[in-house]
């Protein structure tokens, strides 16, 4: 049995440890509420946006726009979102995970990092790593998405990339994080064809200049709404792995000092018995 | 009196206004134009400008610089990118913004990305005119 000393050294340092992960579970309590609130605040622009460019697509039909159809290049730009730091259970691997059990060849994907966890997985794994837009995911604003979204069209539109996807992680509610892959260009019709065609639009300018404007800044609306629920779910992912390291610490601590009551009762006994055995061999 | 439609203003990160009004004007890549209820379906692009809100005897100005309009007869919708009341503007700031695109655009050098001084500029002046009103 390890001694009273050892026993008591290990519970303090475990009950330290519990300290810090409360304290981190607190902190990212309150930072999820932050980011859902701003998610939801957010809502009614991007099914605005949705629905108008769904309207605005089944209109077009069979229109022969560069951002509909796919170019000549076989390189696909991949944009993906993880946070700036660990300790967030699965958080960071299940992104990285999806991306390379997807089945695309290593050497087509160019890979634009939001969040330097996946930037410095990938780089290791020896994918090519385009522009890093890691410092973006702490406080994301909606110029960093612009900047992402710009970039990414640029390189599109040079034939750098002939597919844009996004990986993020969906926020479905503070325990349900789906890590979730999302193909921003070229837009497919079909997934896109609403039913209802409620409302007749004329376009001012003329339709294919309107795709050409509003089409990037529903690109750039993606990226900063997968933006935001990613910060949302790697707060909940947070939270949860600091729960539970907390609990366990709690378990941990209850053994810990079960086993040093013993050890201190049975140190009691024996000290006892040595007395009583000493007194005895004077008398 | 004439009839109200229902205007709403939404950013990526709020929603900057919503109520019944009675006229709205903004710029757009096709000119200045102003939507009373009734007007026809249409979507068009924004171009930086001063967005005016007319509710009966008030009238609310703000600086509109990127986005688009969906407009229906009775229902306007702004999907603003980028949208400012005038008092969260820093018009020293607009100005030193103007100055640096207008040197810019004077100088027509091989650095100098045209399209981008001009809405710069663009910018700069919405947001200085909208002040100053």
């Amino acid at each position: 049995m390890a001694s009273m000393r050892d026993i008591k050294r290990r519970k303090s340092s475990v009950q330290s440890t519990q300290q810090i992960t409360k304290a981190m579970k607190l902190v990212s309590t309150v930072k999820l509420q932050r980011a859902k609130g701003r998610a939801e605040r957010s809502k009614t622009y991007f099914s605005c946006m949705y629905d108008t460019v769904v309207s605005m697509l089944s209109k077009a039909g069979e229109l022969n726009h560069p951002f509909l159809k796919p170019n000549a290049s076989q390189r696909k730009a991949v944009i993906v979102i993880t946070g700036n730091r660990g300790l967030a259970g699965g958080y960071n691997s299940s992104i990285v995970k999806l991306v390379r059990e997807n089945g695309w060849n290593r050497d087509d994907v160019i890979i634009y990092p939001i969040g330097s966890k996946g930037r410095d997985a990938f780089a290791r794994l020896g994918y090519e790593i385009g522009e890093d837009y890691s410092s973006a995911i702490e406080e994301p604003v909606y110029a960093d998405a612009m900047a992402v979204s710009n970039q990414v069209l640029g390189d599109f539109a040079s034939g750098r990339v002939g597919e844009i996807y996004i990986v993020y992680t969906g926020f479905k509610n503070t325990v349900t994080h789906i890590p979730t892959q999302l193909k921003l260009l070229p837009i497919k019709l079909e997934d896109e064809r609403s039913d209802d065609d409620k409302a007749v639009l004329d376009f001012e300018p003329e339709m294919e200049d309107a795709i050409d404007l509003i089409v990037p800044k529903y690109i750039t609306s993606l990226i900063y709404g997968a933006m935001i629920e990613s910060v949302a779910s790697e707060n909940g992912a947070r939270m949860q792995a600091m729960d539970n390291a907390t609990n366990n610490a709690e378990e941990m601590i209850s053994n810990l000092s079960l086993l040093y009551n013993r050890a201190r009762q049975s140190a009691i006994t024996q000290e006892l018995t040595e007395i009583i055995a000493g007194a005895q061999a004077i008398s | 009196m004439a009839e109200n439609f229902k205007l709403t203003i939404v950013t990526p990160d709020r929603e900057f206004f919503s109520g019944e009004a009675e006229m709205v004007e903004f710029n757009t890549t096709e000119g200045e134009i102003g939507v009373y209820a009734g007007h026809a379906p249409l979507t068009v692009i924004v171009n930086p400008g001063i967005l005016t809100v007319t509710q009966g005897e008030t009238v609310k100005n703000a600086a509109l610089h990127s986005g688009f309009v969906q407009i229906l007869p009775d229902e306007v919708t702004i999907l603003a990118e980028v949208i400012e009341w005038p008092q969260e503007i820093d018009e020293e700031r607009a100005a030193a913004a103007k100055h640096r695109a207008e040197g810019r655009l004077a100088e027509r050098g091989p650095n100098v990305d045209i399209d981008r001084a001009q809405v710069a500029l663009m910018r700069a002046v919405a947001r200085i005119n909208v002040v100053g009103k």
